[in-house]
């Protein structure tokens, strides 16, 4: 089946102001947000996009939605290139692609009442005002909000951040899209309260049949959501796989540390040193070849020449890494 | 006992009345150990740690309970020659509080003189020290702030806190905001401070794995007060409160084979209410009449530490076991969503 | 389902209508929480009712030489049942002046606040939702503006266009809009950012809609703030133009009557009713227009109040 969105040698180059002396000489050095990062997500897929901060997966989820345009590669959407979305067949992509934010406090404009800021995306797409008020129930009833009488009329800081996240959900949901992307959605909220949202958008993901692509820091809580995992390191996917597998049996170094790093709530969890050195990089100045190779402990001088390609090896995985060749 | 809190009492005055927002908490820090401070937002963690600090907001002040340092009783006045000295705070997002404008050594070399009264070049040696003691690299003393990564700023915050040789450190969420690899790497420079300095340490933070991987003993607290406390094993693997069975199921778990996360229904109570009875009985899958009016008392066991502040304590084993099924958890949905 | 579809009609026409009331009766309520606007507004009040009922509290036009029962020059009378605060070195009611100066302080004064606030607000807001050459080329016409030294530029401007209180207003607006232009626009990179403004994107909102319907009532306080801040500014600088002597000298204002009591010599000879009146309503205006922006900052930009 064709894939749903389809992402080719992409490519986020992020300019940053220059020395006289780099002017002088023509460099232009720039940010490497996204450094050539390929894969596909099948219709009615949950994909998980894990990395530390700098990884690129903020700068590729808003890709993804045409927030903003790659410096190379290429984005498709049920078939259609982004970059040949204009005018009319823009409009139907951004009904049919929506965004789940991380900050519930702040994705809502704080002068609109919940009903106004719910039924905006209805303005946008043009939908016929008596229809409002309908889909804009359906979305809520989606989000389980009970009462709607007791949200409606309200404003944003007066509910709370659970609250606030599931109108931010239901907002995403009023137009029914066929795509979300979720961007840290629970990583603001209390713990006691990111259970109920990751339940509902699991729920939602199955009765509605989208495609989701979660973006988060959190490989315990992706586990959670999604049924595929890829990790993301500088601007490059390390490793592709079922995210069981991933945390069971990481094959990229960096996905073997990040894993054993996460703490889990077990006082006689192992408190071996991290297989892996130092810090992470300046973004503007990556180390050739395999961009990890300055914190990886089976470094090659191979790794230096050579950035390893993603490879599929045995348990349904791809790895990038030459240990794995 | 490094420090004890009785019946802490805290209060606020707010724009619509007076929130008690710590109210009745109590828990004791043994020498050379590492106390967790747990619970969700509003729950009154970081508000204790300030009050035992002497450093609360204007509109905030110590209403009630006893606070001990070394056995010594500390009220507001005493509190301040303390500071730095015996007892060091590193604030939440301490690693943004490092001023841009000077470099991270001179600041470092301005708390010991002007709090230490060393020498200038004693403490430039001192400085020195301490980077090696967190883990910073010597030569980057004069480094200005922003070229240290957050990791990097954190651990020098915390340099900054053991400047002058504190007995006990308060660190409020030291790696909330922290990437995982370099969380690990703090909390393994923390657990190695424990060791070389014998440092008593009191870690506020919302994250149970946190508190499973560094601590010795946890405090949970809900809504102002203190709910369980004890070894962090015995709390984590047997918990006997309602609110901490609850926690356990909602904290997701890299390694467990569940595959289910069990939300906790409702929301914590307005602390600017007077309340009555239990503060967690409107959530609780537990609760009973009693539990609306008469206050739960922290006590429970003999002779070990491990106390809940729940009225059906000597049930916990069975209380246990049914908290473990996500169906109890269902029956207080008729509240409130979340 | 039948109670819900009902529910969601209802609340849309009570939502907005809710929001105007909320917010108008925090504007009236607000002079009551803070004694300085409350003052400013009252200041404020009296001077335009001054202004309205200028002709009924001060029938002798200002400008009239007048003289004594004996058909000498009523000047300099010390102040007195007849001439309140006296007269001038030429005989002219010096409360009358007075009197009728408030008419053109407000007129300076409101009108430069309305052309500089607008202009101010539109640039901001084209230069910083737009961004690149626009904003480039609407900050460097600012700059320029800014360079201009402020007295001088009036004064050679109404020498060209001839001294009279418009043109006053049109050199002040000149060289005062690029100010609130720039706070406004740095006001609006910031909101770009924010995740609602993101997320109105997202949904597929136009951008003129996104500029007008998210960004720009988030930036009105600021509009209002500099449109206060305006007022003083026009005020004085009128007044100003008009004691050196440039001003407009068919009409009286309170700037022309500090010229007119410095050029008679009126500190010297202790006639201190001629020149305390006017400057002192000049401090009252200015000073009430900022208590009054102050005190409504806190009404537009919520995390001012006292939480």
């Amino acid at each position: 089946m064709a894939a749903h969105v389809e992402l080719r040698d992409v490519v986020k180059h992020f300019p940053v102001s220059r020395t006289l002396g780099e002017i002088l000489s023509g460099a232009r050095p720039a940010v490497r947000a996204l450094d050539g990062v390929s894969f596909d997500v099948g219709e009615g897929d949950a994909v998980a996009i894990v990395g530390e901060s700098g990884c690129g997966k903020t700068t590729l989820g808003r890709l993804m939605l045409k927030l903003t345009e790659p410096t190379g590669g290429a984005i498709t959407f049920a078939g259609a290139p982004l970059a040949e979305l204009a005018g009319e067949r823009l409009r139907d992509f951004r009904r049919q692609a929506q965004l789940v934010f991380q900050n519930p406090f702040d994705a809502l404009n704080p002068r609109f009442t919940i009903y106004r800021a719910v039924a905006e995306p209805l303005h946008n797409a043009g939908i016929d005002k008596a229809e409002h008020a309908d889909r804009v129930a359906q979305a809520f009833r989606r989000v389980h909000l009970a009462d709607l009488d007791r949200y409606l009329d309200r404003y944003p800081h007066q509910l709370s951040g659970g609250q606030l996240q599931r109108v931010v959900l239901a907002r995403a949901l009023v137009l029914a899209p066929r795509f979300l992307v979720a961007d840290e959605p629970v990583s603001m909220l209390d713990v006691s309260v990111r259970a109920g949202i990751l339940a509902l958008m699991r729920e939602v993901r199955d009765a509605m049949g989208l495609t989701a692509v979660y973006i988060s820091h959190d490989l315990a809580l992706v586990r959670y959501l999604c049924e595929r995992t890829l990790v993301m390191y500088l601007g490059r996917i390390v490793e592709d796989g079922p995210t069981e597998e991933i945390v069971r049996h990481p094959k990229h170094p960096y996905t073997r540390a990040l894993v054993a790093a996460v703490p889990v709530p077990d006082a006689d969890q192992p408190r071996a040193p991290l297989p892996i050195k130092g810090n992470v990089p300046d973004a503007r100045e990556l180390p050739s070849g395999c961009h990890f190779r300055d914190r990886c402990p089976h470094a090659m001088p191979r790794c230096a020449e050579e950035a390893p390609a993603l490879r599929p090896v045995a348990g349904g995985h791809s790895v990038a890494c030459h240990l794995e060749a | 006992m490094m420090l004890e809190v009785e019946d802490l009492q805290v209060h606020y005055r707010t724009k619509d009345g007076v929130a008690r927002v710590v109210d009745g908490a109590c828990f004791a820090v043994p020498e050379g150990r590492i106390v967790g401070l747990v619970g969700e937002s509003g729950c009154g963690k970081t508000t204790a740690v300030r009050a035992i600090m002497g450093v609360l907001a204007e509109n905030g002040w110590r209403a009630g309970g006893r606070i001990a340092f070394k056995g010594q009783a500390l009220d507001q006045a005493a509190t301040k020659p303390l500071l730095w000295r015996e007892m060091a705070y590193v604030p939440q997002s301490a690693m943004n509080s490092l001023d841009p404008v000077y470099t991270v050594g001179a600041q470092l070399v301005e708390v010991l003189t002007k709090r230490g009264n060393a020498s200038r070049n004693a403490a430039r040696a001192r400085a020195a020290e301490l980077f090696d003691l967190v883990g910073l690299h010597a030569r980057r003393l004069t480094d200005y702030p922003h070229q240290f990564s957050g990791g990097m700023r954190q651990r020098a915050a915390i340099a900054m806190a053991l400047a002058l040789e504190p007995s006990l450190l308060l660190a409020d969420e030291p790696v909330t905001a922290l990437d995982v690899i370099v969380q690990r790497q703090i909390l393994d420079m923390l657990r190695e401070l424990q060791q070389r300095l014998r440092l008593s340490m009191v870690l506020v933070t919302h994250d149970i794995s946190v508190v499973a991987y560094l601590c010795n003993e946890v405090v949970v607290m809900y809504a102002g007060q203190v709910v369980e406390s004890g070894p962090v094993r015995d709390v984590l693997a047997r918990p006997r409160h309602p609110y901490t069975m609850g926690l356990r199921n909602a904290f997701p778990d890299l390694m467990s084979d569940a595959l289910e996360l069990v939300p906790i229904h409702g929301s914590p109570p307005d602390l600017r209410e007077t309340l009555t009875g239990c503060r967690f009985e409107p959530r609780c899958p537990f609760a009973q009449a009693a539990c609306t009016t008469s206050p739960a008392m922290l006590g429970g066991g003999t002779g070990n530490r491990h106390v809940s502040a729940c009225r059906r304590d000597g049930e916990a084993d069975s209380l246990r076991q049914a908290a473990l099924d996500p169906s109890t958890w269902q029956r207080t949905s008729s509240f409130a969503m979340s | 389902m039948a109670e819900r579809l009902e529910a969601a009609p209802r609340a849309l026409r009570p939502g907005r209508r809710v929001a105007i009331v909320a917010l108008l009766r925090r504007l009236a309520a607000m002079p009551l929480r803070d004694p300085f606007a409350f003052a400013g507004l009252l200041i404020y009040a009296l001077f335009v009712l001054v202004a309205i009922f200028a002709d009924q509290l001060a029938p002798v036009p200002p400008l009239e030489i007048l003289f004594t029962g004996t058909g000498k020059l009523a000047a300099n009378v010390p102040p007195g049942t007849e001439f309140p605060l006296g007269t001038t070195n030429l005989g002219r009611d010096i409360y009358a002046q007075l009197v009728h100066g408030s008419r053109s302080a407000l007129a300076v004064g409101l009108s430069a606040a309305i052309v500089v606030s607008s202009v101010g607000t539109i640039v901001g807001l084209v230069a910083g939702y737009f961004g690149g050459g626009v904003d480039s080329l609407l900050m460097r016409i600012a700059d320029m503006a800014l360079s201009l030294p402020f007295l001088p530029f009036v004064i050679v401007l109404t020498g060209f266009l001839g001294a009279s209180t418009t043109n006053i207003v049109l050199a002040v607006a000149l060289l005062l809009w690029p100010n609130s232009a720039r706070v406004i626009r740095s006001q609006v990179l910031t909101l770009r950012e924010r995740a609602y403004v993101e997320a109105a994107r997202v949904t597929g909102a136009s951008r003129w809609r996104i500029l007008f319907v998210h960004i720009a009532p988030n930036i009105m306080p600021l509009s209002f703030v500099y449109a206060a801040i305006a007022i003083g500014w026009a005020i004085i600088t009128e007044a100003s133009v008009s004691f050196l002597g440039f001003g407009d000298s068919t009409s009286v204002s309170w700037g022309y009557m500090l010229q007119d009591a410095f050029s008679s010599q009126a500190l010297s000879r202790g006639q201190y009713a001629w020149f305390v009146p006017p400057g002192l309503c000049i401090i009252l205006v200015v000073v009430a227009g900022f208590f009054i922006s102050r005190g409504y900052e806190e009404v537009f930009m919520p995390r001012l109040r006292g939480r």
